[in-house]
């Protein structure tokens, strides 16, 4: 290289030395200098920097740091390098530029306890935007005029309408699955025939609903989440208020009444989509025709079973919808808080979806519809 | 190295020619022309959305031109990939204009990561040095070194990315709208420090503002764009010289005026 930094030692009086750098003390060069620089030991009467053919804030930096450890004057610097240097004396560089971290010990029962603590503040966050969305709702009953149609249309489709391919496919699939396992344990009892009230009855008051029920917070708990939280770091929330307008209104309501209608429409969609897909392996493995399974579907399936996945279905979509607002609404700060909160909407949704399905289970048999 | 230029002209780092940048069918640039000379700050002004970041961002290879040349450092940008091009990507830095510090790193580790980078056998302590120092000569106090940027005010931000964006000390600096939202105090303080940084380190600035303050206190020539190109490039008397209608408003406008009132009151 023909840029290189070099340095030699000369004597300089008694005991002492004079260190002469030469050439490029630039960045580019500095990783094997400041090595060799820092194994040079003994009194160093100055460093002498006037063979430096270039040098630069990390040069004069390297230059400065030395001359301090060994307490001797810097000689023979250019006038730029006498710049540099002059800026580079009285910085303090020793500090760590990490932020303080404390141990594990400490931050980790700090952390628990501080999710403890923040989950009581989470569940009246929850229930207050709970009541501010039916306060909303009030006041919009009594000026209908404000009511947000469009964007309650837009919501629709954009929860609904969209949702119907990938609901359909994963439906269907689902369908496929549980008629064909189904049949082959079923088999052991000769009880084939059987797969149809198997099909029928799950869906309806079970999968259809609860998959559609991931799948929308997954597709729109998270949408809206994202949407929201950004709108707040843009303060597009904030000008809303400002205007008069209220974010409530305008942004939430839309979603929630869009997400807790088309959930009653996609959860009986995916349900009717599943005993398709039965009829289908039916009809190819089990002798069943397709129609016919259809048929025996209307008279093994209780119709309160249909009525248990409807009942769930709107309650599943408001959980979804009110998660994903919510957690959009907490947003502040910087856009990695974005992605935290869409991932805690979509978790903290799907949670209380299949919880609640327990407790649902349970209490619709125990009503008699089992 | 293939995409050397055969005649790089020291004194002329940034040479733009015919430079053409189209989007679909709306043409931001049609045929602009422009040098950049060694060690001077060349402020860039135009209107809002005659393609200035646009120019900055053709520059600095982040926008791919539709036609023409552009040579940074004896380098043709236009010819090398995104990727290519290490060589002269570390002898310059830029700041964008809302600092675009790396919001998970702290505002020290954030200027180490050009220097982890490009230069991984140094010492991580002298990195840390390096970072610190950057810093403070960025005119930030020292305890911002190990705060995230979402701790830092906006003015704050802009001092970080202009440390980040010294970290290689670099030959060329970029600077988006540096002033941009800042309070008067505080521009002020960053043009001066703009000023010192350039002769301190011997920088040749591109710079881009709206701020006729900035031009006046700290830039050596500006260069207007309108019509798609460059119009003129000169000082701004040379620049009001040449009675162009739109230079004639944006210089002689009463905040045009007021900037140069102060100009001279301030070099009396």
């Amino acid at each position: 290289m023909q840029n290189a930094a070099q340095y030699s030692l000369e004597e300089a009086g008694a005991d002492t030395a004079r260190l002469v750098l030469s050439g490029h003390v630039t960045l580019a060069n500095m990783a094997p200098l400041e090595a060799d620089l820092s194994r040079v030991s003994g009194p160093l009467a100055a460093i002498d920097l006037a063979a430096v053919e270039e040098i630069d804030t990390v040069g004069a930096w390297v230059v400065c740091r030395l001359a301090r450890e060994h307490n001797c004057d810097i000689t023979g610097a250019s006038e730029a390098a006498e710049r540099l240097l002059a800026a580079m004396r009285g910085i303090d560089a020793s500090g760590d530029i990490r932020a303080p971290r404390d141990p594990v010990w400490e931050r980790v029962p700090v952390a628990v306890g501080e999710k403890i603590y923040n989950a009581r503040g989470g569940i009246y966050g929850v229930v207050g935007f709970f009541g501010q969305i039916l306060l909303g709702i009030a006041s919009l009953a009594r000026h209908p005029s404000r009511f947000p149609l469009k964007a309650l249309v837009h919501q629709m489709e954009l929860v609904g309408v969209t949702a119907l391919p990938i609901i359909g496919l994963m439906s269907f699939l689902i369908g496929i699955v549980i008629a064909q396992q189904g049949s082959v344990q079923l088999e052991q009892f000769g009880a084939e025939s059987l797969t149809v009230n198997l099909v029928g009855r799950i869906t309806l008051r079970e999968l259809g609903v609860l998959m559609t029920a991931i799948m929308v917070a997954g597709r729109s708990g998270s949408a809206f989440a994202a949407q929201i939280g950004t709108m707040k770091l843009t303060e597009e929330i904030d000008a809303m208020r400002t205007i008069g307008v209220s974010p409530i209104e305008v942004l939430v309501i839309p979603r929630i009444l869009a997400a807790t209608f088309m959930m009653l429409l996609l959860g009986f969609y995916a349900s009717v989509v599943a005993i398709v897909g039965g009829a289908v392996v039916g009809d190819l493995t089990l002798g069943i025709p397709f129609f016919t399974f259809l048929l025996r579907i209307q008279e093994v399936v209780p119709v309160h079973d249909l009525w248990v996945g409807l009942i769930k279905a709107p309650v599943f979509g408001l959980i979804v919808a009110l998660a994903g607002c919510y957690h959009g609404m907490q947003v502040r700060g910087d856009s990695e808080e974005v992605g935290r909160r869409t991932t805690m909407a979509v978790v903290s949704a799907i949670f209380a979806v299949i919880v609640l399905d327990a407790f649902f289970a349970v209490f619709f048999t125990e009503v008699g519809w089992g | 190295m293939q995409a050397n230029t055969p005649q790089y002209d020291k004194d002329a780092p940034i040479v733009i020619e015919g430079l053409v940048n189209r989007f679909g069918d709306f043409a931001v640039h049609e045929g602009l022309d422009l040098t950049v000379r060694r060690g001077e700050i060349l402020g860039v002004v135009g209107g809002s959305g005659t393609g200035k970041s646009v120019l900055m961002r053709s520059i600095i290879g982040l926008q791919r031109p539709s036609e023409g040349r552009i040579d940074v450092l004896g380098r043709t940008i236009t010819e090398l990939d995104l990727d290519q091009g290490i060589g002269v990507r570390r002898r310059w830095g830029v700041l964008f204009q809302g600092g675009a510090l790396f919001s998970t790193l702290t505002v020290g580790e954030n200027v180490e990561v050009p220097l982890k980078k490009y230069y991984p056998d140094l010492s991580p302590q002298l990195r840390g040095e390096i970072a610190r120092y950057k810093v403070i000569l960025s005119g930030l106090p020292e305890d911002a070194v190990a705060k995230y940027p979402s701790e830092l005010s906006g003015g704050m931000k802009k001092r970080a990315g202009l440390a980040r964006a010294l970290a290689l000390d670099p030959e060329l600096l970029f600077l988006d709208e540096p002033t941009a939202g800042l309070d008067p105090i505080g521009a002020a303080k960053f043009d001066r420090l703009t000023r010192e940084l350039k002769e301190t380190l011997g920088l040749t600035v591109f710079l881009i503002t709206h701020d006729l303050d900035t031009l006046y206190e700290i830039c050596d020539r500006v260069a207007v764009i309108a019509d798609k190109k460059i119009i003129a490039v000169g000082t701004i008397p040379e620049l009001i010289a040449t009675g162009h209608p739109w230079i004639e408003e944006y210089f002689n406008g009463p905040r045009g005026r007021a900037a140069q009132a102060s100009h001279l009151r301030a070099s009396e």
